[in-house]
């Protein structure tokens, strides 16, 4: 099995890393290296003091820590809806699905950092009663799947998951499961029908996972940074966690920064950075050009032209006041050679090709979105088309079962909203008004 | 209760209610595709978005739970413009293939697309095409019209017990599908015919044949089981076109077996006789009714007169009205017979003369799904009442417990949790186990008589049976119910059973000891109605199996195929062959009745008014739904003027409801009903329980699509996966002690007749039992169906 022993790409020293702390150490993934940095201390501590479920709530709470992985929900919120009392088995999930485009965080941690995140598990098992611990992770990440299996079982050997932890009556086993690649996997209900074996697919909410989850049990879903981030905010405590970004955004981020980037890669700094000084830990914009566009949080959010983000701090409220959402924090970097037409063909074909089916308007809708701006492309759009392609993404955005039919209709209204001319340009002539080759 | 309003209109509703069936209560209609209300919900076509005071989002009415003071709103502008976009969305890739679309005029999509749709479509993109499925004889698909409500595959998964159906694939090219090259063999498969809200699924055998509009309804009762099932009869210029379930939450609720949905194939077949006929010299002549019921009454009175009146043999079908059982009852005893019986296939008649009354299925049937425990002895339940199978489904999904005693291991799909598999004569003797444990459990202060104590002395209680009686008794759960809902029936096999009366004495006995109801499962359609009746042998007469085993010189038989309705195929064969006068009212030529000497068209239950009563006690009465075909005409009629020709007395009948009203003596059926079920014992029967048997038995059930001979003749039911050619089925051990290969031919033989069949391992048998499969042309030379048998390589 290959391990990555040395980050492949360039660290700034602008990062603050939290979740990726054992980089730089040979062999980052191995127990050793997280033991390294005061790994596993927390779990120890917290089971073995028997420190208070309600102690370990506050401190999450207090640490602004919101869901990595795209809703922002505040974990020490979510974290206080499990059911305290309950005579069965809970369950913990963690979603490493991540399958938009551009997004390849979560990649990294199971990658460099794995043993944080099964403490961060832990802590949360310990803290929500959970039995058992699933970790679901991206059915295309297949080398970095055998390096958590790795990571497992090296815990498992280390005693820091199984039966009575730490000669106490706390256990915890956790488990990797891998998909099969479906984006909507992510999505944490049809995550956890495709656990329970069956074909991924959004359940109908209420019941929420807290109630209803893995075989129909109380589960608890996160992310992997926001998991990841637990043991170093009990290490240094909720203050400091909320300290390291800005109000209403606590803690780092990791960005994975991708386009027309001189050093495209993962990069994790803190909270409210502001956007042109992540930019310039990613090299710039690629030979010198002029930034056009950048999607800040992954297909899903809203793209904004460069003139919104120049002046935005990357946090939730900075990128929601700039128009935008921070998402899972996959920012698309699109220069002046972008053709933005054909960019949102392509990101039209990738909710069309990955709707599950289940509900109308998506099922439906997203086809009916990729055809029309395929055919514009192709040089047949008709004026109708814009207003056409809005309506038809009002249509579908908040009457589905799940994000997945909002996710579809947000590039398409935020494309048209703001290069709507570079849209007429091509249905009037047939062509892009760009030269260039990207798309 | 929460105090909701929907569009201005307030309404108090239980908790847990959801945003539909409140509007459903007050008569809003919220437009609806994926949302059934026997189905869980899907939520998944969005159609019943609406808006709710307070939410962003239009929400989905029928997920969505009220909460106390919600507005909502089915009407508004946010409201309509989400379906309207909804119908948008669904619209765009369905085909635009009303006009030969079997659905036209009666499709969900097209009736709501009135009210929702747009006069002209946005989408102008190419549309999808999804290839179609063969998924057996009953169900015809056109995929491209399918909309993915999935309604079928719940109904499949939830009602049907297995999830035959299921949607594959993503996105736009997201299809309901079969497992790979399997077919839908639910008994139930025909309810996603009418569950699919487009014309995705529709009937097979009605393809084509007629538009809604055209089709006049005309509700009757399904004749194939004792359940009773309400149907609608479509008919199109005189010929019944198909049938449909009438909704009945009290019977078969909103569905109906494929049995009684697709048997009506069977009305239009080929074999239907149309005019009298007599045999004169061995030749077949086609006459008159007058000259044919003349010389069938002066055959009669002929042989009556001069042997008395005990050498008539009266069979009635229990599939015969009970007017047409009262009737040929009149005849019998006008011609001084007592030699009447119903009960074709029952092989022990101990019984008779020691029960209290009509036997019957001891509740009502939305009981079933309400029980904790039950017991069900001798039947094959899905085979047998499909229906019923399915509200003991329900009981179970709600964790009750099922307990199963039956000489095989069919799949009911559902959970069962304790089985004894076992011979024949096993089956008494686990019972005889079960009522001794249940006897010894200290909670119980009943105690059984002596001469049963005496009985059980010997019996040693095998696990699996004790843990049965403590089921039965409340026992076992974490929480012992106090006093459990307990249930024990005995099915068809019980029925035919050849230690029936042990069977029956020990079930009664344990049902007395813990409190169960206790009933019986009529195997068709009038079997009560018929005991009701009377259709009973007389003080000295025979019973069914009696009056083939000593043949009688004349045979009257109403709706009878006597080597494929009767428990000993050969016997009856060769019974009416030898006899010297056979009167049969049928209403198909079959090859057994080649040996009659008068066939007297009888009208089949679409042809003719009449009265069933079901397993449960419900006295339901029908009218004819067509013409008679040709020159039959109702059975009540037909005995009625034979009983004049006879020149008997009480004969003057009219119509049949004066029959109906002679039955129940003017009483209203109801009172007549409820004092006449029963199912006690007057009093014990001697009874053994301890039979060493090393013969080899044969267990000769009565396939789904054999039970009579409508279901006979359905082409499409016999075209379905169910319908297989016969077998010698047998454990695997003892085809190994036999030295046969599974698949090699043997000789199967009972007593002198034998036929030819293909061994066939099959380790859901107890070993010691052959299943040869009775009801069927090739096994009809055989015996007795649970009789001896003997297996050879061929």
């Amino acid at each position: 099995m290959a391990a990555f022993d040395t980050p492949v790409q360039h660290r700034s020293d602008k990062e603050t890393l939290v979740c990726l702390r054992t980089l730089g150490q040979p062999d980052p993934a191995s127990l050793q290296a997280y033991l390294n940095v005061g790994g596993y201390k927390q779990l120890q501590r917290l089971v073995q003091d028997k420190v208070k479920a309600t102690d370990v709530i506050t401190q999450v709470k207090l640490s602004g820590l919101r869901g990595r992985g795209g809703a922002g929900f505040p974990t020490g919120l979510k974290w206080s809806f499990m059911p305290r009392y309950y005579d069965g088995t809970k369950y913990l999930v963690c979603n490493t699905d991540e399958g938009e485009p551009g997004t390849f965080k979560d990649r990294d941690i199971i990658r460099y950092n794995p043993h944080q995140l099964i403490e961060g598990m832990a802590i949360a098992a310990y803290t929500l009663g959970a039995r058992v611990g699933y970790n679901y992770i991206h059915g295309e990440i297949w080398q970095d799947y055998e390096i958590f299996e790795r990571a497992l079982d090296e815990a498992r050997a280390a005693g820091f998951i199984g039966e009575n932890l730490f000669g106490t009556t706390f256990s915890f086993d956790l488990f990797a499961v891998h998909g099969y690649g479906a984006y909507i996997c992510g999505e944490e209900t049809a995550l956890i029908e495709s656990i329970e074996g069956k074909k991924g697919q959004p359940r109908f909410k209420p019941p929420f996972p807290a109630s209803y989850g893995v075989f129909g049990k109380p589960t608890n879903v996160n992310n992997t940074e926001s998991y990841t981030s637990i043991p170093w905010i009990l290490e240094h405590g909720g203050d400091a966690f909320q300290a390291l970004g800005v109000p209403n955004s606590g803690g780092t981020k990791l960005f994975s920064v991708s386009g027309h980037v001189e050093r495209p890669g993962n990069y994790e700094v803190r909270m409210g950075m502001p956007f042109t000084e992540l930019l310039d830990i990613a090299g710039g914009v690629w030979k010198g050009r002029q930034l056009k566009a950048v999607i800040p949080g992954g297909p899903s959010t809203a793209v904004m032209p460069a003139a919104a983000i120049m002046g935005a701090t990357m946090d939730y409220d900075g990128l929601s006041k700039a128009g935008s959402s921070l998402g899972a924090g996959s920012m698309i970097v699109m220069d002046e050679t972008t053709c933005m037409v054909k960019t949102l063909k392509r990101l039209s074909y990738f909710f069309y090709e990955e709707s599950c089916g289940q509900c109308t308007p998506c099922r439906e809708g997203t086809g009916w979105l990729y055809r029309v701006v395929k055919r514009i492309v192709e040089g047949e759009g008709r004026m109708g088309d814009l207003d056409l392609l809005t309506d038809v993404s009002s249509n579908i955005s908040g009457r589905t079962i799940c994000a997945l039919g909002d996710a579809a209709a947000t590039p398409v209204l935020s494309f048209i909203k703001h290069f709507r001319p570079e849209f007429e340009y091509y249905i009037q002539h047939g062509k892009s008004m760009v030269t260039g080759k990207a798309e | 209760m929460l105090n909701i309003e929907i569009d201005g209109k307030a309404v108090e509703v239980d908790h847990g209610t959801t945003i539909i069936d409140a509007a459903d209560k007050l008569g809003i209609a919220i437009p609806r595709f994926c949302y059934h209300k026997k189905l869980s919900v899907a939520a998944n076509c969005r159609m019943c978005l609406v808006q709710v005071e307070k939410f962003a989002k239009p929400l989905p009415a029928c997920a969505t739970p009220v909460a106390d003071g919600m507005k909502i709103f089915t009407r508004s502008k946010a409201a309509v413009e989400a379906q309207k976009s909804v119908m948008e969305f669904l619209l765009i890739n369905h085909p635009l293939d009303c006009p030969i679309c079997d659905q036209g005029g009666e499709c969900d999509l097209q009736d709501i697309a009135v009210a929702y749709g747009a006069p002209a479509s946005r989408y102008a993109e190419e549309k999808r095409v999804v290839l179609n499925k063969n998924i057996g004889p009953l169900v015809s698909t056109d995929m491209t019209r399918c909309i993915q409500c999935t309604r079928c595959v719940r109904f499949l998964k939830e009602v049907g017990g297995m999830m035959e159906l299921g949607m594959v694939g993503r996105g736009e090219h997201a299809e309901i599908t079969a497992y790979v090259d399997k077919s839908v063999d639910s008994e139930l498969s025909g309810n996603i015919i009418d569950l699919c809200p487009v014309g995705a699924l529709t009937s097979k055998p009605f393809r084509y044949k007629a538009r809604t509009w055209e089709l006049t309804r005309r509700p009757s009762i399904a004749p194939h089981d004792g359940l009773g099932s309400q149907i609608e009869v479509h008919i199109k210029d005189g010929k019944v076109l198909r049938v449909l379930p009438r909704e009945k939450e009290s019977i078969n609720e909103c569905w109906l077996s494929d049995r009684d949905r697709f048997s009506y194939e069977g009305l239009n077949s080929p074999d239907r006789l149309t005019v009298p006929m007599i045999k004169h010299h061995g030749e077949w002549h086609e006459t008159d009714w007058k000259t044919a019921l003349e010389f069938a009454a002066g055959q009669l009175k002929d042989i009556t007169n001069a042997d008395g009146g005990e050498q008539l043999g009266v069979l009635v079908s229990p599939n015969s009205t009970m007017e047409e059982a009262y009737l040929a009852k009149q005849i019998a005893h006008g011609l001084g017979s007592s030699n009447i019986d119903y009960r074709l296939r029952q092989t022990d008649f101990r019984l008779d003369g020691k029960r209290m009354g009509t036997p019957w299925m001891g509740c009502n049937i939305p009981d079933l799904q309400e029980m904790d425990r039950i017991l069900v002895i001798g039947s094959n339940l899905r085979n047998e009442h499909p229906l019923l199978a399915n509200r003991i489904r329900k009981a179970v999904a709600q964790g009750a417990e099922l307990s199963l005693v039956n000489p095989m291991d069919d799949d009911q799909l559902m959970a069962v949790k304790h089985k004894a598999i076992c011979t024949p004569n096993d089956m008494v003797n686990v019972l005889a186990q079960i009522l001794k444990a249940m006897s010894g459990l200290q909670r119980l202060s009943l105690c059984l008589p002596k001469s049963l104590n005496d009985l059980l002395e010997t019996v040693r209680v095998w696990d699996n049976s004790q843990a049965m009686a403590e089921s039965l008794a409340g026992l076992g759960k974490e929480v012992d119910l106090v006093s459990p809902r307990t249930g024990i029936f005995l099915g068809n096999i019980a029925q035919s059973h050849p230690r029936f009366t042990e069977l029956y004495s020990l079930a009664e006995a344990i049902a007395s000891l813990c409190g169960a109801t206790f009933g019986i499962l009529s195997p068709a359609a009038n079997s009560t109605g018929a005991h009701l009746v009377g259709v009973l042998p007389g003080e000295h007469g025979l019973n069914a199996k009696a009056m083939l085993e000593s043949p009688r010189k004349a045979y009257l038989l109403v709706n009878v195929e006597p080597e494929l309705d009767c428990h000993h195929a050969a016997q009856a064969r060769q019974a009416i062959a030898e006899a010297e006068c056979v009167i049969a009212l049928t209403a198909y030529k079959s090859e057994a009745l080649e040996h009659a000497d008068v066939l007297l068209p009888i009208a089949p239950f679409t042809e003719t008014s009449g009265t069933y009563m079901s397993m449960e006690g419900r006295v339901q009465s029908f009218t004819a739904v067509t013409k008679p075909l040709g020159e039959c005409r109702p059975g009540w009629k037909i005995l009625r003027v034979l009983g004049n020709t006879l020149g008997l007395s009480g004969f003057d009948f009219d119509s049949s409801e004066q029959v109906k009203n002679a039955i129940f003596g003017g009483q209203k059926p109801s009172t007549v009903v409820w004092n006449s079920l029963n199912n006690n014992l007057r009093e014990l029967i001697d009874i053994q329980v301890k039979i060493k048997s090393n013969v080899l038995q044969r267990l000769g059930e009565v396939p789904q699509f054999q039970s009579d001979a409508i279901v006979r003749r359905s082409p499409p039911l016999q075209k379905t996966r169910a319908v297989q050619a016969p077998v010698a089925a047998m454990h695997s051990q003892l085809l190994t002690e036999l030295g046969l290969d599974d698949g090699e031919m043997v000789t199967v033989k009972q007593g002198v007749a034998s036929v030819l069949l293909k061994a066939k391992r099959d380790d859901r048998l107890p070993h010691g039992v052959v299943r040869v499969p009775t009801a069927l042309p090739v096994t009809s030379l055989l015996g007795d169906l649970m009789g001896e048998i003997e297996v050879t390589r061929a």
